[in-house]
């Protein structure tokens, strides 16, 4: 498999801090993003026990603003919008009208009638496209503002305190966001993260986000790349759009059904309403493996089903996973096996999250 | 090992795997660079004793975090070793690449094999 030219792909403001720093870079969703510094075990771990940095410039950002700014947003994503007050953040999906999941969102309301909302960087063009074509009616305008901001996720139980030191204000609480001066630069702060453990990120200007990037590796946290940021979702069993979602599947056999409300109207929530009363035929389950073997995404689950992302968890030492099965093989404990090239590895349903951290 | 090195008494193959030839028989393992691409092996699972290997297919994997890789046979024979150790400390493929890290050994079923692979110096340059 021979990567598509470097010169073809997009590139992070940090790109050449990337490099400095020794990492393995890779094409990723048309851009090219640090896959590793150290080593995807060390840098997951640093994340899990101290502070890691992630640069995800490469997610997109919309803004939809004005005075149907809500009522927008409140037709396109699955959760109900009106519950963000100004300053918070919610997670919600996207779906088109048969109730697959278009894309798997973060929106932060910035004020009344202002909200940013930041897509995965392969759905981005796509979002932004569906926004718009929805957006007729409403007096609201759809902004695409990925060129506008890059993106840290400052990740870890050090986190916190780490971010707190460099900046001028309280931090928000999880779930919230605020504007804020930090490491010099203005920054949106956001309580919020994919990794299972607390911390913040921050949205800051391109140009500012080499500085600040020194700045937070100064103060000691860990660069870690997109390897070790899989990994640690995967335990967290947080999903991976085009991997766990996708547009074959409905949010609630993905376990999404939480950020479902279908009496808010949004697109797809007649499917989605539908899905729920009869419930679905697959679910997405978290597995473990009883060592040997670790199953990757693709592999079969012996007797239907397929696993949707598999890795070797360094901090359960085994491979993990997330697999639809069939509804009535959803308990956990149950045990199954998966293909995993031609050898049968018997694997058994795990309680969400895989990994759990200690403080909670 | 942190720097690339390519010892000069092995015979590589472009796949990025290595032979050590002793009269009929020989030791398999990955390169420097193969280890280095791959990143931290988290698990291998040795072929069993009496597999045959044909020269240029996969006869095992190597796993690493992120991915797994199929590792391909330098020369054809039948294995009559496997490195039981690396069943409990994988990472040793990254340490220590052209010792401990050995996978296979391996009787040859054609010596004249041997011939089609390179040295240290061909492969070093086939990597530039």
């Amino acid at each position: 498999m021979t990567p598509p030219p470097a010169e073809t792909l997009r590139r992070t403001p940090l790109h050449p801090a990337h490099v400095a720093a020794g990492a393995k870079l890779t094409p990723f969703a048309g851009w090219e993003m640090p896959i590793q510094y150290t080593g995807i075990r060390e840098e997951h771990l640093s994340v899990r026990r101290h502070v890691g940095v992630f640069d995800v410039s490469h997610m997109g950002e919309i803004e939809t603003r004005g005075p149907d700014a809500l009522a927008l947003l409140q037709q396109l994503v699955s959760n109900d919008v009106r519950k963000i007050p100004v300053g918070g953040a919610q997670y919600s999906v996207l779906c088109n009208e048969s109730g697959g999941v278009l894309d798997d969102l973060f929106t932060y309301r910035l004020g009344e009638c202002e909200f940013l909302t930041v897509t995965n960087a392969s759905n981005h063009e796509r979002d932004l496209a569906w926004f718009r074509a929805h957006a007729e009616g409403y007096d609201a305008d759809v902004l695409d503002r990925r060129d506008d901001f890059a993106m840290l996720a400052v990740q870890g139980p050090e986190a916190r305190p780490l971010a707190q030191r460099l900046c001028d204000g309280p931090l928000p609480p999880r779930f919230h966001c605020t504007e804020r001066i930090l490491a010099g630069a203005p920054a949106l702060v956001c309580g919020t993260g994919y990794t299972g453990e607390d911390g913040v990120e921050l949205l800051l200007a391109p140009a500012d986000a080499p500085p600040v990037w020194d700045a937070l590796l100064a103060a000691g946290a860990q660069p870690a790349g997109l390897g070790a940021r899989d990994t640690l979702r995967l335990e967290a069993c947080f999903h991976l759009y085009g991997n766990d979602l996708s547009e074959d599947r409905d949010p609630i056999g993905a376990g999404l059904g939480w950020c479902c409300k279908e009496t808010t109207g949004f697109i797809g929530s007649a499917a989605v309403a539908a899905a729920r009363e009869a419930g679905p035929s697959e679910k997405l389950i978290p597995f473990v493996i009883e060592w040997p073997g670790i199953a990757r995404q693709g592999n079969a689950v012996v007797g239907g089903g397929v696993v949707t992302s598999g890795s070797f968890s360094p901090c359960l030492e085994r491979g993990v996973g997330m697999a639809y099965v069939s509804a009535e093989r959803t308990e956990p404990g149950t045990r199954f096996e998966i293909d995993v090239r031609g050898t049968m590895r018997e694997a058994t349903v795990a309680r969400k999250p895989l990994y759990q951290r200690k403080d909670t | 090992m942190a720097e690339a090195s390519y010892p000069g008494d092995l015979k590589y193959h472009a796949e990025h795997d290595w032979a050590r030839i002793d009269g009929d028989e020989a030791t398999f393992g990955i390169t420097w660079y193969a280890q280095d691409a791959l990143g931290e092996v988290v698990f291998f699972e040795a072929p069993a004793v009496g597999t045959t290997v044909s020269k240029d297919e996969a006869y095992t994997e190597v796993e690493s975090v992120k991915a797994v890789s199929d590792v391909i046979a330098p020369l054809s024979g039948e294995i009559v070793a496997v490195n039981e150790e690396l069943a409990a400390t994988p990472e040793t493929i990254n340490e220590d690449p052209y010792g401990a890290g050995w996978l296979v050994k391996v009787q040859l079923s054609d010596p004249s094999e041997v011939e089609s692979l390179m040295d240290a110096s061909a492969y070093e340059a086939s990597l530039e």
